[in-house]
């Protein structure tokens, strides 16, 4: 388990969406390998795939062709993949999820919003150091407030330390400051960059704001389902 | 400053608190339970108070028959339990063709009479006697207590005993003097009856020669009860009781199913309600806990991603719901306990015939069960949205109805 291994591998993948008799492509054979410690953005223009590809890094979708290969364990292979429950599985040990709304539970305080994973999963050695990863996500002053108290940023803080409570190995980021304004974007941007240099998160992230997919080391661009060049 | 590894929310926490995101829609849910966890206690309490009271009505008449003189049944089971008008007499020899028979443990002739008093109340009242048989009467009416003297034991003496109503009215103690009015007769009080919560407390009792001689009815009696022996066929002995002449049986029991059966006839609609009322709660029930589930689909989408798996999400939904049926069914119980003497209160307005005791009994039975029921069925209701929550697959609740 060196930090340099890859820890997903995508082949050719695929994703075919039919509407009516049309099929729309939206992710159109793509290859890319994601290593253990990496930090990519994904950019692009509206439609060209970036959240669909997300979700099938992440293993919350299946592609319609190609390999994948999370953590040395095909996920799929031409058309077949894993049942929704070993899906599961693989999820809760590996990937942590944030999106642009935070889905926090308006009468939970930003600790027990945190905890709420625990309640169904815990990671072994998992929650040793909850206080800790709020303090880094500076929130140690609002662990008892509730998210309506809290700005923008905050929630989206809030909902990270709820990603990261059960240690997973890829924080998967869809639009997280799509709700925020430009100075709360580049804060959010910030507390990823320290994430993955200090603790060696591997992050993904897909954004329309280009000066925060400069904080990542790699940002690859999409355009209708298939990579453009790299920048 | 380490957080213990203990450290976790409980399932129910997260329930609890997504019942207090939406106050007002919980609330009124909980409402809606209590109203029918309410009416369906009062229902069940006034089922069994009611029962309860008649029969011991009847026991305290001390005897399972009455023979009376040719009338409709109905009215003779109304001078049973009322004290009766519309008197038929009948000839005293009739006791000694009831005595005959074996089933007959003993019996005791009595005669009323009902006499328009002008100077009772405002405009006059009605005063019941009973003439009864010293040597009987005690005995088959061990119900009775005394709050001052004892029974007259002279078959023929100028006494009187009173029932507590009575003698209050009067203002008569033990020792006084009453007069029957426009009879001119004077007796002697030698006992008053202490409250018995029947028409006994209403009823001047004289031995059974005095009041026949007053009122000029010698040899007549309106009633004869009868004492039955506990291993007699009742059915058997009622037959020949019915070939005496010029007479008719009434058992208690029959009464009391005369009773029953009327006020099972008001029970069957108000049951009914009940049903709907229960019904109607559960669509709410239903309806709040689907609302919520739908509105939480990302939510819920975010929680699988999170690791719940989908036992996880029913077990939480189902719990979000039966709480809320526990909830409405505590505080219809404790409605129902509230208000069961306003409840009892406005039965009695609305029935036929109440008995003297109390109509509503409310035990911890009925209430553990009638909580209970509303919880379990609190449990089928929350089935549906726990299933359509817990079938809800990551992704597509995350991105259901995308803005
Ligand atoms: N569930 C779906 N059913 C049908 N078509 C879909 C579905 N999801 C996405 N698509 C289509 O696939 C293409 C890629 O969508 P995707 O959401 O991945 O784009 P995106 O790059 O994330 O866009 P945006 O920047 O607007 O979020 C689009 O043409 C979209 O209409
Ligand atoms: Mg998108």
């Amino acid at each position: 388990m060196k930090a340099t291994t890859a820890i997903i591998e995508a082949e050719n993948i695929k994703r075919i969406y039919k509407r009516g008799a049309e099929e729309i492509a939206a992710i159109d054979g793509l290859s890319l390998t994601v290593n253990r410690g990496d930090f990519t953005a994904f950019v692009g223009p509206s439609g060209s795939g970036k959240t669909t590809l997300l979700n099938l890094l992440g293993c919350l979708d299946n592609p319609s062709a190609g390999k994948l290969v999370v953590n040395g364990r095909t996920v799929h292979e031409n058309g077949r993949g894993l049942s929704e429950s070993q899906l599961t599985r693989i999820r809760r040990e590996l990937f942590g999820y944030i999106f642009q709304k935070f889905y926090l539970i308006p009468t939970l305080t930003v600790l027990e919003n945190v905890l709420v994973p625990f309640t169904f999963f815990r990671k072994e050695g998992a929650g040793q150091d909850v206080r800790q990863l709020l303090k880094k996500l500076g929130l140690e002053g609002r662990m008892n407030h509730l998210p309506a108290e809290l700005s923008g940023g905050e929630m989206q803080r809030v909902a990270i330390a709820r990603a990261l409570v059960n240690r997973p190995e890829v924080l998967l980021a869809d639009e997280p400051t799509g709700n925020l304004d430009s100075e709360r974007s580049l804060e959010i941007g910030q507390v990823l960059k320290k994430l993955n240099e200090e603790e060696g998160l591997t992050v993904l992230l897909v954004t329309h704001n280009i000066e925060l997919a400069r904080t990542a080391r790699v940002i690859i661009g999409l355009k209708d389902g298939k990579r453009s060049q790299a920048r | 400053m380490k957080v213990k590894n203990s450290q976790k929310i409980s399932l129910f926490h997260i329930a609890w608190k997504n019942l207090a995101r939406k106050k007002t829609r919980s609330l009124l849910t909980v409402v809606g339970i209590a109203l029918a966890t309410w009416v369906l206690i009062s229902l069940f309490g006034f089922n069994s108070g009611y029962k309860n009271s008649l029969d011991r009505d009847i026991d305290n008449l001390g005897f399972q028959m009455l023979v009376v003189a040719k009338g409709c049944p109905y009215e003779a089971a109304t001078l049973m339990l009322k004290g009766g008008t519309g008197l038929k007499y009948m000839n005293e020899d009739v006791v000694r063709l009831i005595v005959r028979e074996p089933e007959v443990e003993s019996v005791t002739p009595m005669l009323m009479q009902v006499v328009f008093d002008p100077n009772k109340g405002q405009s006059g009242g009605l005063t019941a006697f009973l003439g009864v048989d010293p040597a009987s009467f005690p005995r088959l009416k061990p119900g009775l207590s005394f709050k001052q003297g004892g029974w007259f034991t002279d078959p023929a003496a100028l006494e009187v005993v009173m029932g507590y109503e009575a003698a209050e009215l009067e203002q008569r103690e033990v020792g006084d003097l009453y007069l029957i009015p426009e009879k001119n007769i004077e007796l002697k009080v030698v006992g008053v009856l202490g409250r018995s919560g029947t028409q006994d407390d209403g009823t001047i009792f004289l031995p059974l020669q005095t009041l026949q001689k007053i009122f000029g009815q010698e040899g007549q009696l309106t009633s004869v009860g009868i004492k039955v022996s506990k291993e007699a066929n009742l059915a058997e002995f009622e037959e020949k009781m019915f070939k005496l002449p010029d007479v008719q049986v009434v058992s208690l029991t029959q009464v009391k199913t005369t009773i029953m059966t009327l006020v099972s006839t008001a029970r069957i609609l108000v049951f009914s309600i009940a049903l709907i009322a229960i019904l109607i709660s559960i669509m709410g029930v239903i309806n709040t806990v689907l609302m919520s589930v739908m509105e939480r689909q990302k939510e819920i989408g975010i929680l699988k991603a999170m690791g719940a798996l989908a036992g996880d999400v029913f077990r939480l939904v189902w719990l979000e719901t039966s709480l809320l049926c526990l909830m409405g069914g505590v505080l219809g119980a404790a409605l129902a306990l509230g208000t069961s003497r306003l409840t009892e209160y406005l039965i009695r307005k609305l029935l036929p015939f109440a008995p003297s005791g109390g109509l509503i009994s409310i035990g911890a039975t009925l209430i553990l069960t009638a909580i209970g029921a509303v919880v379990l069925l609190g449990l089928l209701s929350g089935i549906y949205p726990a299933f359509r929550a817990a079938r809800m697959r990551p992704l597509e609740a995350i991105r259901s109805e995308e803005e």
